[in-house]
């Protein structure tokens, strides 16, 4: 189905590009939570675009899960832009020769425009009382959470519940994994990917703690109504720093360079970090922080440079097979 | 030379055969190269995981039993729509095909929705302490109901070209009813029952799409298979999920042939008690 819907973009892309020369079309791939945000920047965009060259540009958009998408762009999906969950998903894709390795350096802040943290849902009025990642492995809560394995996002939260358990005084490796592994255990199932785990806690009310990206849980606050889950920042968490990148090959072949640069450098513009905030993702830009203040309350972060040594070391440590998530689990 | 009932017998052969070919054996043979970057000592890696087995159980066992559910059911049913006239029965034999047509994600969902805690069903269950959505029975209903219309479909033609005077015949003799049923009928409609029973085991076994939805997917419990080679794609193992899906191929074709071994022998037992 997907191929399908590859070969039907390609065959509109051709057709369009050979009818006006001058109007652009760019292929965004993406990963699952991002539809909302990328409907409204790339309205935005074009307009912007138009009104500053006279030209249009189509901006097509694929969603899925973001290791899903890389190996689509691997194996030969045209994409122009990614913008996907973790920037190691994006290594993958320069790993193969399609953009340069030093792709995260050449756009600002790590190529994040926007970034996150890990917050806790909680069921109304928080009857099991959590406060912090330590009453998450009490006796008797149910925690939420996809599995790392699968699902980018859950690779965040995993990172974020180490980081905790690393900072507590007399904190260590050793007590770190105990730590994520007593987590595990509270988890009742573990979905494929954010989403599907955010239904299973909303929707199908599994458990009491929904481990998720900040914008997710916002989200989710949203479409349920204020009155359903409580959200509660923890003493620390990660930033979540999902990239963006411009695929080069990609893009020289379609001679949509320009137009490819200057759509990444909207999701830096003020115009666009404040779609950005209204899709519940944090700016970077202090004035638009300063803007949405109320709905971004202050959080104690690491970030996956600092604490980890970046994605590359991280993935190896951690999810690779027989890694420590691995070793954690059952049966291994 | 014998003349053939088909002209053009050579064309179409050709065609039958480059047609499966590229349907069928390239994608295997893709299959097969890309397994075999994983090496021996990979192999017994992967196949000496704990967590592997218990997938592989998991995704056998679940569909066995799932196939066996619907082989009693399906021929249950088969037997009602070809045998019993009443108003519906149209309606009834349409849905059958549904599991067809419905995306199965679309079921997975539908079941999860029903059988979770907070679900019309699961809200009943639940307190009782069964579980079937996010727990192993979810994994078996969601490959039961993907794999409930083979053994309809295959059983309903054979059902309606039964010879009833057979029946008669027997009852006449002085059979009781069950005599009739397991002496009688089930010898002949048992090979057409193994095919369909075959049909719905293969659904099963690969089923993905339903069965995340309520399995839970906690390894070593509710884990299938399908989902073991999704992790590995995840980690950019090309190898490793090529391997497993060539073991459970393989797995697959060997139970395949056993059926089909099994319905041999049956046949050749329904002639001789005839």
């Amino acid at each position: 189905m997907k191929k399908f819907g590859t070969t039907l973009a390609l065959l509109a892309t051709l057709t369009i590009t050979s009818l006006h020369a001058k109007d652009a079309t760019l292929l965004n791939v993406s990963y699952d939570p991002t539809r909302e945000l990328y409907r409204d920047i790339n309205a935005a965009f074009a307009t912007q675009w138009k009104a500053q060259h006279g030209d249009n540009v189509t901006i097509q958009m694929s969603h899925g899960g973001s290791s899903k998408q890389a190996r689509s762009v691997v194996e030969g999906l045209p994409a122009d832009i990614v913008t996907l969950a973790l920037a190691y998903d994006i290594d993958a894709i320069s790993d193969r020769g399609l953009l340069a390795k030093d792709w995260q350096k050449r756009l600002p802040d790590n190529s994040s425009p926007y970034t996150s943290t890990i917050v806790f849902l909680v069921r109304k009025g928080n009857p099991k009382g959590i406060k912090d990642w330590a009453d998450l492995i009490k006796p008797g809560v149910q925690v939420i959470t996809p599995n790392p394995k699968t699902s980018g996002g859950a690779r965040w939260n995993f990172l974020a519940a180490w980081g905790y358990a690393l900072k507590q005084p007399g904190g260590n490796e050793a007590k770190a994994k105990a730590y994520v592994q007593a987590l595990y255990q509270h988890v009742p199932v573990l979905d494929t990917g954010a989403r599907g785990s955010t239904n299973t806690f909303a929707q199908r009310g599994v458990g009491d703690v929904l481990v998720a990206w900040e914008s997710e849980a916002l989200l989710a606050q949203q479409e349920m109504g204020k009155g359903t889950f409580d959200i509660v920042v923890p003493s620390i968490s990660i930033l979540a720093e999902p990239p963006v990148a411009v695929v080069d090959s990609n893009v020289d072949k379609h001679g949509t360079r320009a137009v490819a640069e200057a759509y990444v450098k909207f999701l830096y513009s003020s115009e666009g970090q404040t779609i950005e905030a209204k899709s519940f993702y944090r700016p970077r830009l202090p004035a638009v922080s300063a803007q949405f203040a109320a709905q971004f309350p202050k959080v104690n972060t690491f970030t996956i440079d600092d604490e980890f040594g970046g994605w590359r070391q991280a993935q190896t440590k951690f999810f690779a097979d027989g890694a420590i998530f691995d070793q954690i689990g059952p049966g291994h | 030379m014998r003349r053939r009932i088909l002209p053009g017998f050579g064309l179409s052969l050709g065609y039958a055969l480059a047609y499966l070919g590229l349907i069928v054996l390239l994608p295997l043979a893709a299959l097969a190269w890309k397994a075999s970057g994983i090496g021996l000592h990979g192999l017994i890696h992967l196949l000496s995981s704990p967590r592997t087995f218990a997938a592989l159980k998991l995704s056998f066992v679940g569909a066995t039993f799932a196939a066996v559910v619907n082989a009693v059911v399906g021929l249950l049913v088969a037997w009602v729509l070809v045998r019993y006239r009443f108003p519906g029965r149209r309606f009834l034999d349409a849905l059958v095909d549904l599991p067809f047509a419905l995306p199965t994600a679309v079921a997975g969902i539908a079941l999860t929705a029903l059988y979770a805690p907070n679900g019309w069903l699961g809200q009943w269950l639940v307190p009782h302490g069964i579980q079937i959505a996010y727990a192993p029975p979810g994994v078996i209903l969601a490959m039961v109901f993907v794999g409930f219309p083979f053994v309809v479909r295959t059983l309903q033609p054979v059902l309606e070209s039964l010879d009833r005077d057979v029946e008669e015949a027997a009852e006449s003799l002085g059979a009781s009813h069950l005599q009739t049923f397991f002496r009688v009928i089930l010898p002949m409609l048992f090979p057409t029952l193994l095919t369909g029973f075959a049909l719905a085991l293969a659904r099963a076994v690969g089923e993905y799409g339903s069965v995340i939805f309520i399995a839970g997917n906690i390894p070593m419990r509710s884990e299938i298979a399908p989902l073991l080679i999704v992790e590995k794609l995840e980690e950019f193992n090309y190898a490793g999920a090529a391997a497993l899906g060539m073991v459970m191929l393989i797995a697959s074709f060997v139970l395949l042939i056993v059926i089909s071994l099994l319905q041999r022998w049956s046949r050749r037992w329904a002639e001789q008690t005839r």
